[in-house]
């Protein structure tokens, strides 16, 4: 239990440090870097929340693929690499109160609700494998059965899965790569003639 | 001394993601920058799935939806950032203060 609080204290400070290093740094490839240590923890904070697919989920696409694109991105737009947009400070000023009052609206709301107690522990492990082992739960959900929650139901609380939603993800994920290589693609002929 | 790691704790990491991530698509001018913030809001978003699905009776259902959220994330970036491609081919800037082209 106290290892456990202290992993969690550490990636929850590195979570939060980092997010506030992305808002606060001016370059933008300093920015990237924090927020690859920031999605990193987040990914050790699913882990300790026992979602181990999710976690390396998070570790593959964003830290790994999303934000190598967004470091191109940052290649591609700037015209030296520590490029400087700087915001004027009092925006800055504003935006830092404003941000904090937030947190606290948003944190005092959230706390304040007394969120439901389990009233039983939800086993997502049917597979009887260790705890936060989540794959075949999940694969099953995706293809459209939950033996996690249909084990003890009767046929009128059975849940219907995932499997259309999948669909629609796989498809919208073909629509957005024809629509970003359309969108990216270069223009040479067009910018000649005019 | 060490935070528990419950429920209000996660809590805690999800809105400070999420204020941040905020922040800092209002204030950023860089459009790489407001699309940073961007992901932050959507990790935030995802911090607080998974937690609820550890903590309440929510189940698998939350790590699904994180798993979703995770994946539509990485489209919205392959798109915004062709955007910001065309943009910066167009203006050579990335300044998003710049792009008033569409003022009536």
């Amino acid at each position: 239990m106290s290892g456990e609080s202290f992993l969690f204290t550490v990636f929850a400070l590195a979570t939060c440090v980092s997010a506030i290093a992305v808002v606060v740094s001016q370059t933008v490839v300093r920015m990237a870097f924090w927020l690859v240590i920031s999605l990193g923890s987040t990914a050790a904070l699913f882990f300790l929340a026992h979602a181990d697919f999710v976690g390396a989920a998070q570790l593959l696409v964003y830290v790994g693929g999303t934000l190598v694109l967004l470091v191109f991105g940052v290649m591609l737009t700037a015209s030296g690499p520590y490029l400087k947009i700087a915001t004027s400070p009092g925006e800055t000023v504003l935006a830092g109160f404003l941000g904090l009052l937030f947190l606290f609206v948003v944190f005092g709301s959230v706390s304040g609700v007394e969120w439901r107690k389990p009233v039983a522990v939800v086993d997502a492990n049917v597979s009887t494998g260790a705890v936060g082992n989540t794959l075949r739960p999940l694969g099953l959900s995706f293809l459209g059965a939950r033996p996690d929650v249909d084990i003890n139901a009767d046929v009128k609380h059975k849940k219907a899965g995932y499997l259309l939603p999948f669909e629609i993800v796989s498809v919208h994920l073909l629509v957005v790569l024809i629509g970003a290589s359309y969108l990216a693609r270069a223009k040479r002929r067009s910018q000649a003639a005019g | 001394m060490f935070m528990a790691a419950d429920l209000n704790a996660y809590l805690l990491v999800g809105a400070v993601l999420f204020v941040c991530g905020v922040i800092c698509m209002a204030t950023k001018r860089n459009g790489i920058g407001v699309l940073m913030g961007v992901e932050l809001v959507l990790n935030g978003a995802n911090v607080n799935f998974v937690a609820f699905s550890r903590f309440t009776d929510l189940g698998l259902d939350g790590q699904v939806f994180s798993l979703f959220v995770i994946v539509l994330a990485a489209a919205e970036a392959a798109v915004a950032l062709a955007i910001a491609l065309n943009f910066y081919n167009n203006h050579l800037t990335i300044d998003v203060d710049r792009a008033n082209k569409l003022k009536g």
